[in-house]
């Protein structure tokens, strides 16, 4: 194996690979948000049936434990490797055009990836944590059964205009994130071959614009059916 | 016709343990169909003359094809025009009174050695570890004794036409050298006298570029924009998979 396993070309293919994986889990996340859609008691109680069974399930869990190890990963690597490239080139340049040679998604990588950290230590806090700790409010259901009610923490955290923009700006920040990610990741792999560029580069762009929008879009609908 | 007027804002350094700092400099009248190495020369016997020490800088053929300039003009490897190398820059693409800041390359796998002159013989090491096929030499075979479509040679020509001169490593933002190190590895491996050390090959070059501190590739593409040769980054991709297949079959 030589030093494969320290060379910077298998650093990134971690890095993409567990980038590509969470492009999956996003597509999941967003299925399940859609039930936020629903309107009425009938939405309420499917939308905290299907977060009941999320955080019990025991497949569900083990492909959490999955997506959280694949964050972990996917965070230490871009971090360890954004240090060394910072190494790489010691004085910088007092002159630097890069927008004449590269997007400005490309560049920024980083910068766009510890918004989405911050976004995703909020989000965890505001709903994982609620729902697995905090003190939550509970649905009867007709049955006579009760159940946390997630959907109304949720209904209620998106009254909030602030925290409604919060969560839109970032999915600003997804996708650009995703805008660049999908397709270099497709490079770094090496599978981006020339006969299939446009595949790759709009299928990319259609990943990067509609993913953070539908997932944009609940938020934004539930704030105006408040008002 | 009247001359162009310019001010430089260049690094000078004395030596590769100084720290190097920008100096300002005049120049006038300059001929607008120089090439921007020539109006550094005009600067130079300027500075003779007022008994300072001319600027040092990397050049050689003056017809861009040898790599050897190497200068960041205002923030661009070689300069603003596309495809060419500082010595084919001419100062036509540049206006009256317009300020002018000239850098070296600048990555930790290239230190500076004077002024805009930069160490580049971490890529000599790179070529050393694998950049080559082992073969008797004798006398020159004949023209297609070895047939070879000609897509694909064209497409190794076109990685052959790398002539090693660091832009690509100047302008990213890593410092990294893929562009180089997947432009020489593949115009051998492309071809069939490159196959008996293909892998050999790709391996040593990728491990040798890590070590010489060179930065990770992050596929902006800011390399093959500013390649003199205009190398496309397909290279790194084809390098990336070769890589990658080898050590995972092994």
């Amino acid at each position: 194996m030589n030093n494969y396993l320290t060379s910077n070309i298998f650093r990134k293919v971690l890095a993409s690979l567990s980038g590509l994986f969470l492009v999956t889990f996003l597509i999941g996340h967003l299925l399940g948000n859609l039930q936020l859609f629903i309107p009425g008691v009938e939405g309420q109680t499917q939308f905290n049936k299907y977060a009941f069974f999320m955080t019990t399930n025991p497949v569900v869990k083990l492909l959490s434990i999955i997506t959280y190890s694949a964050i972990f990963l996917h965070i230490f690597i871009t971090l360890y490797l954004v240090i060394q490239s910072k190494r790489a080139r010691p004085v910088q340049y007092a002159v630097s055009n890069g927008k004449d040679n590269s997007s400005w998604s490309s560049r920024n990588m980083s910068v766009l990836g510890t918004v989405l950290l911050f976004f995703l230590i909020v989000h965890l806090k505001s709903f994982w944590y609620e729902m697995h700790f905090g003190e939550m409010p509970y649905q009867y259901l007709s049955d006579g059964t009760k159940i946390k009610d997630l959907h109304l923490i949720t209904t209620s955290a998106f009254q909030n205009p602030f925290y409604t923009f919060f969560y839109v700006f970032c999915m600003v920040a997804l996708s650009l994130h995703l805008k660049h990610g999908v397709e270099s990741a497709i490079q770094t792999v090496g599978l981006k071959i020339p006969s299939y560029e446009k595949f790759f580069k709009y299928g990319a762009m259609l990943v990067a614009f509609s993913i953070p929008a539908v997932f944009a879009s609940i938020p934004i609908y539930l704030y105006v059916s408040s008002l | 016709m009247s001359g162009l007027d310019l001010t430089l804002k260049i690094w000078r350094q004395k030596s590769s343990v100084d720290n190097g700092g920008f100096e300002t400099y005049d120049v006038k009248g300059l001929n607008s169909h120089m090439s921007f190495l020539e109006m550094m020369d005009v600067l130079n016997e300027q500075l003779v003359t007022q008994n300072k020490e001319p600027v040092a800088f990397d050049h050689d053929c003056r017809e861009g094809i040898c790599g050897m300039c190497s200068m960041v003009i205002n923030g661009r490897p070689h300069g603003p025009l596309k495809g060419t190398t500082t010595c084919q820059l001419h100062m036509r693409h540049f206006n009256n009174g317009d300020i002018i800041t000239i850098e070296p390359w600048r990555a930790k796998a290239f230190p500076v050695i004077k002024d805009l002159v930069v160490d580049r013989s971490s890529f000599d090491r790179i070529i050393q570890s694998g950049g080559y096929i082992s073969v008797n030499t004798g006398s020159a075979p004949d023209g297609n004794a070895i047939p070879i479509p000609k897509d694909i040679a064209e497409e190794a020509f076109d990685a052959a036409a790398c002539i090693g001169c660091g832009a690509c490593v100047a302008t990213c933002k890593n410092a990294s050298a893929s562009l180089f190190v997947s432009a020489k590895v593949s115009q051998l491996s492309l071809l069939p006298q490159g196959q008996p050390e293909r892998k050999e090959r790709v391996n040593k070059m990728v491990a040798q570029m890590d070590s010489e501190g060179f930065g990770h590739c992050t596929n902006t593409g800011a390399c093959e924009v500013e390649c003199p040769k205009e190398i496309s980054i397909e290279y790194i991709r084809k390098m990336n998979l070769d890589y990658n297949v080898n050590n995972i079959k092994s």
